[in-house]
This record gives C-alpha cells, sequence and structure tokens, in this order.
C-alpha cells in the first residue's frame, strides 16, 4: 500500500549525530575561554589564547553546533512534511561533507590567526568560497524537495526554513565580500573587506544582527514548528498567527542591524531607524513563542513526565525572554549602560544557550531513536538529568552576567565630586571576577549535560540493530 | 547634515522608512480581519498529524504590535531618522555630547582653576591638589605609567629621579601638554654596521653600567661606539637630555639583555607618548603636573641652562620615550 520508497534519513543521522559532538567541541572551547578570564594564565600559547579561541567558541557553537542541527531537522521535516524524498540525494551528501570540512578549516584556521576580523564571519575567502558552494547545495536540496511535494499546501515550519535559507545565502555573500592580499603575485590567505569605515560597520551588523535573526532564530523557528507539535501531539495554535508573525519577522529583522552601533559614527538617522525596528520586532518574535507554548494548551499534564518536551518549552519561555530583552537593549537610553559589558554576554547567552541549545537538543531526543529505528531513547532519565542539569547552568549563566554587566555599566560610568572616573577600568575587571566564575560554573554544569546527551546518544545507536529508513508516507486525504 | 550626497536619498530614506513603518500596521490590520474560527483547524495535514487551528490573533498580542508602531511614529516625528529631518526635539548625538561637556565644564570647571594661579611647587604639596591629580592620572595616564606611575617596560617610572626629557615643573608640564616623540635609528650613525659589530657594542654598552660582558668585545665596541652611537648619547654615553638616554645607570627603558641591546640597535627604537594639552585644557594640566612632580623624582626648578640634572636619562641603546 506504502510505496516502496524510503525517506533519506542518512543524511539527517549523519547531522544528527554531528550536532551533538560539535555541541561538546564548541561548549568546551567556551569554558575554557571562560576559565582564561578567571585565570589568565591559561593563554599558554598564542594559538590557544583568548583572542584566536573566541572565535572559534562562536563559530562551533553557531555553525557547527546550531548549523548541523538546523540541517538535520530541516532535511527531516521538509521530507516529511513534503511526502518526498530528499531532492538530489549526492548534493545532500555534499552539504554534510562540505561543511564538516567547512568546521574542520575553521578548527584549525582560527586558532593559526587566520580571520577576517568580522564578529561571525571571521573565516577567510577561501573558506566562505566553500561556504557559498555547500549554501547554495543546501538551497537546491531544500527547494527541490518542496517542488517535488505531494501536498499542496507548504507547511509552516518549511517557511521559516526557506526563510533562513535564502537570507543567510544574501547575508554570507554580502558581508563577506573581500579583497585577498597578493603576495608576489599570489593570492594569499589573507584579505581585506570590500567595505571601508562606518558602511562596513553597517553592513557587518546589517549581517550579525540577521546572523541571529535567520541563522539563529528564524531556522529554530521552523525547527519549533515541526517538532512542537509532533512531541505534543497537538494542532499548531494558530495558522494566522504563524503568518502573520513569519512576515513581520523576516521583514523587520533586516533593519534592526544599528541597534550594535548606538554612540558610534553611524548617522544619527541610521540608529534611531534601527532602534524603533528593534522595537516593532518585539510582537512578531513572541508570535512565534506564543504559538509554540499555546500548541501545549489543552496538554500541559505532558510536561510532567515528558523531558523532551520540557526541553521545547523551557526553550520557547527563554525565547520570549530574549527577544523582549534585545528591544529593551536597541533603545539607546538603556544601551549606554549595556553596551560593551557583560550584559551582553548573558543577553547572547539567555538566547544561544536558553533558546536555541535548548530546542535544537529536544529536537535531536526527539529525531535520535527515529533514525536509528529505536523505539525510545536509551535513558529517559539521563534527559531528565540532562534538563535540569541545563537549566541550572543557563540561570547561572545569564544571571551572573546580568548582574557583571550592569554593574560594570555603573562603575564606567561613575565620577567622582571633581568630574573623574570613580573606577579605573581594571577595577571593575577585579569586580567581575566573582561573576566570571559563576559563569564558568553555569557553563561548565551545560556542557556536562551535553556529555550525558552523548553518552546516552552512543548507547541508543549501539543498541540497535541495522536501521531502516521509514518508508514515504502518502498524503493525507484532502478534505 | 551632510549624510546624503543629494535630495534624492533623503526622500528615498523618508519614504522607506515611513512606508515600511506604517506597511506592518496595515499588514497586521488586514490580517485580522482574515477569516478564522476559534477551536477548529484548518482542514491542512501533513506527516500523519500535523495539523493548525485557525485560532484568530490574540487580542493582546495584537495591540502591543499596534503600540510599537504608534510609539515608532511618535519616535520618528522627536527624533532624527527621517533622513534630513531632525525631530521636534532637535536632539543629536554631538549636541547631546556638546551639552553634557559644558555642563561638566560648568561644574567641575571651577573646582580645577582655583590652583591653576599657584605655582607648581605649591600645589605639589597641597594635599587636596594631589588627590584630584592622582584620580586624574589614574583616569588618563595610569594605562601607560600604571596606577603606582612606575612604568613598565617602554614605559618610563615617574617617581625615580632618572628624567629622559627634565624633570623640572616646566619641561614635565611641556611633555603633558605636546606629548613626546622618540627615535633611535637603527645601527645609529653607522648603517653599514654587521651582526658582529652589534654585538661588540651591546658587550660595551652593558659593560658601562656594571653588567657582564665579554672584555675583547668590550674593546672592539669601544671603537664602534664613538661614531656610531656618540652624537647622541655622547662620547662617554652618560647621554644627552631630551635626545638619548644615559647607558651607563641601572635604568632601562626596554631592558638590558644582551639580546634586548641588540635588538634596538639593530632595528632602532620608536617611542611616543601623545599630547594631552588640548584634550585635558590648562587646569587639568597644571594639577597633573604638580602631581608628577610631587611623585618623588620632581627637580627643584632652577637655570634653565643646567642640563643632565639627576643621573639622566636610561634606557638601553633605545632613544627616550618619555621619562616622567
Amino acid at each position: 500500500m506504502q510505496s516502496q520508497a524510503t525517506y533519506n534519513y542518512k543524511v539527517v543521522r549523519q547531522f544528527a549525530v554531528m550536532t551533538v559532538i560539535w555541541g561538546i567541541v564548541g561548549m568546551l572551547v567556551g569554558v575554557i575561554i571562560a576559565a582564561q578570564l578567571i585565570w589568565p594564565e591559561l593563554n599558554v600559547v598564542e594559538w590557544l589564547s583568548y583572542g584566536r579561541l573566541r572565535p572559534l567558541h562562536t563559530n562551533a557553537v553557531i555553525f557547527a553546533f546550531g548549523g548541523c542541527a538546523l540541517f538535520a531537522t530541516s532535511y527531516y521535516a521538509v521530507q516529511r512534511t513534503s511526502h518526498a524524498v530528499l531532492f538530489a540525494p549526492a548534493l545532500a551528501a555534499f552539504t554534510f561533507w562540505g561543511w564538516q570540512l567547512i568546521i574542520v578549516l575553521a578548527a584549525l584556521s582560527l586558532p593559526l590567526g587566520f580571520t577576517s576580523g568580522k564578529e561571525y564571519a571571521e573565516l577567510e575567502w577561501p573558506i566562505d568560497i566553500l561556504i557559498t558552494l555547500v549554501w547554495v547545495s543546501y538551497a537546491v536540496v531544500f527547494f527541490g524537495t518542496i517542488i517535488k511535494r505531494k501536498v499542496s499546501h507548504i507547511y509552516v515550519a518549511n517557511w521559516f526554513f526557506g526563510g533562513f535559507i535564502l537570507t543567510v545565502a544574501v547575508l554570507h555573500l554580502v558581508n563577506s565580500a573581500a579583497i585577498p592580499v597578493l603576495a608576489a603575485g599570489f593570492l594569499t590567505p589573507k584579505s581585506y573587506s570590500a567595505y571601508a569605515g562606518v558602511q562596513d560597520a553597517m553592513i557587518q551588523w546589517w549581517y550579525g544582527h540577521n546572523a541571529v535573526g535567520f541563522f539563529l532564530t528564524a531556522g529554530f523557528l521552523g525547527m519549533m514548528y515541526y517538532f512542537v507539535p509532533k512531541q505534543a501531539g497537538r494542532p499548531i495554535y494558530s495558522y494566522r498567527l504563524s503568518v502573520v508573525h513569519f512576515w513581520a519577522l523576516i521583514f523587520t529583522y533586516m533593519w534592526a542591524g544599528p541597534h550594535h552601533l548606538h554612540y558610534t559614527a553611524l548617522p544619527d538617522w541610521t540608529q534611531s531607524v534601527g532602534m524603533i525596528f528593534s522595537l516593532i520586532l518585539l510582537a512578531p518574535s513572541w508570535g512565534g513563542m506564543i504559538n509554540g507554548i499555546m500548541t501545549l494548551s489543552g496538554a500541559w499534564h505532558k510536561l510532567r513526565d515528558d523531558p523532551i518536551l520540557k526541553f521545547m518549552i523551557t526553550s520557547l519561555s527563554f525565547y520570549g525572554m530574549s527577544t523582549f530583552e534585545g528591544p529593551m537593549m536597541s533603545i539607546k537610553t538603556v544601551n549606554a549602560l549595556s553596551h560593551y559589558t557583560d550584559w551582553t554576554v548573558g543577553h547572547v547567552h539567555s538566547g544561544a544557550l536558553g533558546w536555541v541549545a535548548m530546542i535544537s537538543i529536544g529536537c535531536i531526543y526527539y529525531l535520535l531513536p527515529r533514525l536509528f529505528g529505536k523505539p525510545e531513547m536509551h535513558s529517559k532519565k539521563l534527559i531528565e538529568a540532562h534538563f535540569w542539569i541545563a537549566t541550572i547552568g543557563i540561570v547561572l549563566y545569564i544571571a551572573s552576567m546580568w548582574i557583571a554587566g550592569v554593574m560594570q555599566g555603573l562603575m564606567w560610568r561613575a565620577t567622582n565630586v571633581d568630574g573623574t572616573l570613580t573606577y579605573s577600568f581594571v577595577e571593575s575587571v577585579k569586580a567581575t571576577y566573582p561573576f566570571w566564575t559563576i559563569r564558568l560554573l553555569g557553563g561548565l554544569l551545560f556542557l556536562s549535560g551535553m556529555l550525558i546527551m552523548a553518552y546516552n546518544m552512543f548507547l541508543t545507536i549501539a543498541g540497535g540493530k541495522a536501521v531502516n529508513d521509514a518508508p514515504v508516507l502518502a498524503p493525507a486525504a484532502a478534505h | 547634515m551632510s549624510d546624503f550626497v543629494s535630495g534624492f536619498w533623503n526622500i528615498y530614506v523618508v519614504g522607506i522608512v515611513l512606508v515600511s513603518v506604517i506597511g506592518c500596521g496595515v499588514f497586521l490590520w488586514s490580517q485580522s480581519s482574515a477569516k478564522s474560527v476559534e477551536g477548529e483547524t484548518t482542514g491542512h495535514v501533513w506527516d500523519e498529524d500535523l495539523q493548525e487551528y485557525s485560532n484568530p490573533l490574540p487580542n493582546w498580542w495584537r495591540w502591543l504590535f499596534y503600540i510599537t508602531i504608534i510609539f515608532s511614529l511618535f519616535y520618528l516625528a522627536m527624533y532624527p531618522g527621517l533622513g534630513t529631518y531632525q525631530g521636534q526635539f532637535n536632539w543629536s548625538s554631538a549636541g547631546q555630547y556638546d551639552g553634557e561637556i559644558k555642563k561638566a565644564d560648568d561644574l567641575y570647571g571651577p573646582i580645577y582653576r582655583k590652583f591653576q594661579s599657584q605655582d607648581i611647587m605649591t600645589v605639589a604639596t597641597n594635599s587636596e591638589a594631589r588627590e584630584m591629580g592622582q584620580r586624574l592620572f589614574l583616569t588618563y595616564c595610569a594605562q601607560c605609567h600604571g596606577s603606582d606611575a612606575k612604568g613598565a617596560r617602554s614605559f618610563p617610572n615617574l617617581t625615580d629621579n632618572d628624567w629622559l626629557f627634565g624633570g623640572m615643573p616646566e619641561q614635565i608640564k611641556e611633555s603633558i601638554v605636546k606629548g613626546r616623540d622618540a627615535m633611535m635609528p637603527p645601527k645609529g650613525l653607522k648603517p653599514d654596521l654587521n651582526g658582529d659589530q652589534i654585538k661588540d657594542l651591546a658587550h660595551y654598552v652593558r659593560s658601562l653600567s656594571g653588567l657582564s660582558s665579554d672584555s675583547i668585545r668590550i674593546q672592539r665596541g669601544k671603537e664602534l661606539f664613538a661614531p656610531s652611537c656618540g652624537a647622541c648619547h655622547g662620547p662617554d654615553g652618560k647621554g644627552t637630555l631630551a635626545l638619548a638616554p644615559n647607558l651607563t645607570d641601572k635604568t632601562w627603558l626596554y631592558g638590558s639583555s644582551e639580546a634586548e641591546i641588540i635588538n634596538g640597535i639593530t632595528n632602532g627604537r620608536v617611542n611616543r607618548m601623545p599630547a594631552w594639552g588640548e584634550f585635558l585644557g590648562d587646569a587639568k594640566v597644571h594639577l597633573l603636573t604638580a602631581y608628577v612632580y610631587g611623585l618623588g623624582g620632581g627637580v627643584k626648578g632652577a637655570v634653565a641652562a643646567a642640563p643632565v640634572a639627576a643621573p639622566a636619562p636610561a634606557p638601553v641603546v633605545a632613544a627616550p620615550a618619555e621619562k616622567k
């Protein structure tokens, strides 16, 4: 009755397993640099120094961990909601091996000191070209599968995945435009940005903020829209809400970048426009949170004994919190206090650990047994333990960074009766040590959770026999 | 404002911003009235059981959205945002900065000015002035000279009585107001020095302050010293105030190791202290001068023609940076 065709799970399995592996690597580097801030003597050699490892940490958690999670979940969801096998399987395989190669090249070139100096886009031009090739292939595979779909309506998760793929392509191409340095007539891996001065800064933060908005938000909302209703066994709360918040979100994010450049050489009007669109962004962001959390309405009891659902709901709560905090921090007066402090670091991690990592972890736990032909994960108790350890870790992390950030902001602006600064910079550094220690503890807890996940994953994989891909389902009869 | 190369871009920015902000509201309004049936699904099913309810937009969320749009339009009316339009409050970041600076000047100016008429020696012994001077020092000078003013590699110690540019009040003030530039050319006056000769010179220079060195190299280095280095450091290596440091004392700006001295001779040295006069203004410079003077090494202003006051400069073959 079913056709014999099966979904392409191989590439999904590969990306799902590597999500966990790169998660551990990226978060370990994060823990190391957090420790280096407390004990500077841990900067042993230059290629393992804070300045080299910090971009490695951000690249590893965003593009290696987050990227693999997005590939895995989007390839899974687009096949199942299109009722079609993945288009161009060879290209899909190329996206896996190409992406892993990019990650390895990043892990080598960044510690060696090759950097374009653009935050979240530090990789030099040869790697940028490889990223472009992989990304175009990703788009071909994804949209090819959409075109092959057996149902006329495109499921909402795929709008978000599609928006994320298209926009990241544009962001990457524009921001990475650079001129390689010639030495003795040969191209070198070093390059300089094609833009100069404040235009360069503006393009960088147009990219930087949309990397957050599309890579770390739209893509993960796609994840949410498939896996939350699946795990909860409930329909999405409101189709209309998903339409409105999708279009509003992708439109508004594009404008928000200038809030990273408040009180700089960027013209006042540009800063204002960035700020108001950041404020307008609040409602579209919360639309996703509402749609996710309200999907559970009527099934709250499931939260009691389903740790995967706990991960998902907690991630949506953190998403709501950080997308409230973001618009507030974009207000010039607030930004004057928060900018350049650890508050920003806390804000980013409430999004990165709370939202991005938690939703990814939940989805990967959902996927693993299905990908490896098992009824469920090896141990539900360990998922439960992972959830609580991770949650406590995040709370320690962001609470300590909030306090540290506000403290730093207030210390930096404090003045004596004669107008001189009350504190030298190094005094604010000294005052931050206790909070950096708590942050390190939070990071260590989060990393421990990932190690538990890896253990659970390997036992789930090991216990199984040969893995069968699931047969392609016929679409439900149209109403 | 000069942000736009032509009037067109102003109109473009105003148009696209207004259309976008208002467009968000129009889009929300149009979608609010789209049909929706509470509690029923849209009828679409994916992957066995994925469905969507046809619930309307939550009212509180809709109003949150509208409020942010209304606030944004209000903000654009009051603050710069629509191209060259400055906004009703006539605010600008440059204006805010100027206003805050003026307010600070009005508030703090008199506190500083009251010491300006006193001479440096007097100010240096006034405890209130010393406290203010220290706070200024910690804000503007400590990054290089250290919070204890004892300097670091390539940043001179200000607490001893060894001065590269002079320790009299007017000399210290000049260093702060105008900054100091120092440059020692590579290989001094003899660009053809080879590696072995440079090593000889290094040994000789080390011997000047009693550091262990090879006696044969000292001999050879001594002969090279006068033609290569003597013009600035003096034939006896005792230096020249404001030109080249004394090489015979124990003070080394870049380090006294053979390797570091060879590095200095081979590659030369360039150092600079930035000028602070314009930024800080006379009154603050006056207080800072008194503070630095009072750190312990200040030289009583006497006849202007009394160079090499104290044991004079120090650094390696290196040229001075800025000593106190």
